[in-house]
């Protein structure tokens, strides 16, 4: 048996780690995928001061702490049994429309284009942001980057502080806003829908009018037919901050809906000893192991899976959008993992669409932004859907508001098996005995899960555009044979 | 002249940092001018490796961030600072342990029997835990070992610098960068930032008189939009926090919680914080000081937010 490991490949809540396994023959025998990291957020919350969560659990992640604390706030809500005002509602789905803007840029651009716009057969060192701009125009470099920064500043203004905010209370936000401000981020809004509109007609251009690549997302290799899961509005429609969690099967048919406090009725986590990392399931469905399927409990929460999850966008020029991805590949839903790029870009463009919208509110920059909590704590729970899945953040206290307990199914776990299954499936469909394994088939596999971005595989680890990746290739005795790296002299 | 070697690393942290890196933005084309990224797992094509392959103090500079969780990020801390000339613990997590120091209130078995076992939604009948080794059929697997005790770099290795923050400003990080390429570094030991001073320092709130009768937790009441957090009862960590931030979060009405670590000469910040606090209490009877402080929910937790692994305490005893 050989063994081929892939380490460290990029991080979800740590480092990852994914191992092949070959037969003698040189097939695939299995395929591991590994997190070597836990930090326990789970148990330390304990003893801490319900309010003081938003900014503790956005300590998970840096790369999107805007989703912990909104989702921390939210389960305040509900523990102390007070409703934000309309203002803060507002001003909390402003914020976070602004961050959606600049954490799907940022995965499209640096991540997930360089495959397209320069082909996954192009050499490493050209197929990355830099080599992108220089294929596509500088002009467009910019847009990304101001797109960003941009973004950013409403983040800071609405929220405190450019990265982890601390604006999040029960029953509101601690900051107004101003005229001034609010002017500013409405002109940051406008340009920012134009940019959305320019993503999908680069996407259009360069990827859907290329057959070779729209073939690729057709292909029964990224093809995998698990259930969908999103957060929807009263009309079923797509909407990051609030509503139901609804999920379809993988023939499009609602398989249930609820409500953020009925969570634990609906989803089960399955423990592995290889990895410290858990397996969100259907619960109803059960845990049946790596495998998809109407009778698998497997589900996916990513931006094609909000998409099939939902019955359209609530922002006009996103709704002809979604209308055109599901006439293109066939009708919903689409089971094809490389479509979460396009999916992803119509999400971009509905969270530009929405902060305009809610710039030109009237009440945005009403004082009105808090309501104080009268009600003793117990229970709450909060729900957003986190640019990488659905994130549950649940919390028991006592009288004191002092948290006893505290749950989290954080975003790219829900996508723990579904990303598993895709590496093994792109693994096995291209190594294959007698295949040469080459850096383009390596970057295959790899564009397998890359949809899926895990976890802070976005701003920061992507310069050149490319995991680091080495594999190493050993015979049954454990002798190296062959080692392959990329990027590395 | 040669240009700078340096090497990033994360350890146990959220990825942050590594933002807080990128955040120079438009500088980060001058410091390319200068300066060699030869070791960035995030950002680059480097593998642990190519690291082991260079000579002991080929790296001008190494930028460690996280803190010390389990046997890797032990091993990383290590084998960098044999390569490097100068060791900088970047934000809170590797200078003080931070948010995930928080976890030296438990231990690695009550850890893995909330996140395994007892959680409502994990469904583990069998008790099953992750192992440091596994056999599987195909053959066998291995992930690092996760510690009982969170440790910050300064305890693990000889640290040269700290950048303090969770995560740094922009305007701290590049203070430490422009040391670094002028080559003019202040004294070993150094905690890089724009102020040596608590936070009140740099904050417009206006302070007058702090007598406290009464601590309030930020929901409670809405607070006046010019005075001092403080002297309205909220716990505002300003006053025993080192500066350089901007006071951001007092003027965003929400109290400093302590990201920047202690003010110049402090060892312990929790410490700092409770003596300051008893010296503003307006009382002098015990009973009512008890009373007082008793408002106050989570003492340790609070005092020790981002330094429980650095403070003096550094981890409950768990029997």
């Amino acid at each position: 048996m050989k063994k081929i490991t892939i380490d460290p490949i990029t991080r979800l809540e740590g480092h990852g780690k994914i191992t092949i396994f070959l037969n003698d023959d040189g097939s695939v025998a299995n395929v591991y995928f590994q997190v070597p990291e836990l930090r326990g957020f789970e148990k330390f919350c304990e003893g801490r001061p319900a309010e003081d969560m938003p900014q503790i659990t956005q300590r998970i992640c840096g790369v999107c702490p805007e989703a912990h604390h909104m989702a921390a706030t939210k389960a305040l809500d509900d523990l102390f049994h007070v409703e934000p005002t309309s203002t803060a509602r507002k001003l909390r789905e402003l914020l976070y429309s602004a961050f959606y803007v600049t954490d799907h840029t940022t995965h499209f651009y640096i991540l997930a284009s360089p495959d397209f716009v320069m082909g996954p057969d192009a050499p490493p060192a050209e197929r990355n942001i830099l080599g992108v701009i220089a294929k596509v125009g500088l002009e467009l470099g910019g847009a990304v980057i101001n797109t960003r920064k941009q973004n950013h500043w409403i983040i800071q203004t609405v929220g405190g502080r450019p990265i982890n905010p601390c604006f999040g209370l029960p029953g509101g936000v601690s900051r107004a806003i101003t005229e001034e401000e609010r002017k500013q981020i409405e002109e940051i809004a406008k340009q920012s829908v134009e940019f959305g509109k320019l993503s999908l007609k680069l996407f259009d251009d360069v990827v859907l009018k290329n057959k070779a690549y729209l073939d690729m997302i057709l292909s029964e290799t990224f093809t995998q037919r698990s259930y969908n899961m999103g957060l929807v509005d009263e009309k079923n429609r797509v909407n990051f901050y609030d509503g139901k969690v609804r999920v379809v099967g993988p023939d499009g048919k609602e398989f249930c809906k609820y409500a953020p406090r009925e969570y634990l009725d609906h989803i089960a986590e399955h423990v592995e000893p290889w990895t410290y990392l858990k397996f969100p399931y259907l619960k109803k469905i059960g845990w049946k192991g790596f495998i998809d399927g109407k009778d698998s409990g497997v589900y996916r929460a990513t931006p094609l899976s909000r998409l099939n999850a939902a019955d359209g966008m609530a922002t006009p020029l996103a709704q002809a959008e979604y209308e055109k991805m599901y006439s293109t590949l066939g009708g919903k839903p689409v089971n094809y993992t490389l479509a979460t790029h396009w999916a992803r870009l119509i999400e971009l463009l509905y969270a530009a669409e929405r902060l305009l919208e809610l710039s030109r509110d009237p009440e945005i920059t009403s004082p009105n932004i808090r309501n104080i909590p009268t009600a003793k704590p117990d229970e709450g729970v909060g729900i957003v859907e986190a640019p990488r899945g659905t994130l549950t953040h649940h919390y028991i206290t006592d009288e004191r508001g002092v948290i006893k307990k505290c749950n989290l199914i954080v975003g790219t776990t829900n996508n723990y098996a579904p990303l598993f299954m895709s590496i093994k499936k792109a693994a096995e469909d291209f190594i294959k005995p007698g295949v040469k394994i080459t850096e383009g088939l390596l970057n295959r596999i790899e564009m397998a899960w890359r949809p899926y971005d895990p976890c802070a595989s976005c701003a920061t680890h992507a310069l050149p555009g490319q995991l680091p990746l080495e594999v190493t290739i050993y015979d049954a005795q454990g002798n190296e044979l062959k080692r392959l790296s990329r990027g590395i002299s | 002249m040669a240009k700078l070697k340096i090497a990033l690393y994360w350890a146990a942290s959220c990825g942050g940092c590594e933002i807080a890196t990128l955040a120079i933005h438009e500088k980060i084309l001058k410091l390319a001018e200068v300066a060699d990224i030869v070791f960035w797992p995030v950002g680059m094509d480097f593998k642990y490796a190519d690291v082991e392959k260079m000579p002991d103090k080929s790296v001008d500079v190494c930028l460690f961030n996280g803190a010390i969780r389990n046997e890797e990020n032990e091993h990383m801390a290590h084998l960098l600072r044999a390569k490097s000339k100068l060791m900088i613990a970047y934000g809170s997590c590797a200078y003080e342990g931070c948010i995930p120091g928080l976890a030296n209130f438990y231990n690695r078995q009550t850890i893995f029997d909330r996140v395994y076992v007892e959680t409502p939604s994990t469904d583990n009948p069998k008790r099953i835990y992750p192992k440091t080794k596994v056999k599987v059929p195909e053959g066998e697997l291995e992930i690092p070992e996760f510690y009982d005790t969170v440790k910050t770099l300064r305890q693990t290795v000889n640290v040269d610098y700290v950048v303090p923050g969770c995560p740094p400003e922009e305007k701290t990080t590049w203070l430490a960068l422009e040391a670094l390429i002028s080559g003019k570094l202040p004294p070993k030991g150094t905690v890089i930032s724009h102020s040596v001073k608590a936070v009140c320092d740099e904050c417009p709130r206006k302070k007058e008189e702090k007598k406290i009768k009464k601590f309030y937790r930020p929901y409670e009441k809405i607070p006046e939009p010019e005075k001092c957090l403080l002297e309205q009862g909220f716990l505002c960590y300003g006053i025993a926090t080192r500066g350089g931030c901007g006071a951001l979060c007092p003027q965003a009405n929400m109290p400093c919680t302590g990201c920047y670590g202690p003010v110049e000469g402090v060892i312990d910040q929790g410490a700092h914080f409770l003596s300051a606090l008893a010296s503003i209490i307006d009382s002098n009877d015990p009973e009512e000081i008890q009373k007082i402080i008793d408002d106050i929910p989570d003492p340790a937790g609070t005092f020790y937010r981002y330094s429980l692994p650095d403070s003096l305490l550094r981890r409950a005893i768990i029997k």
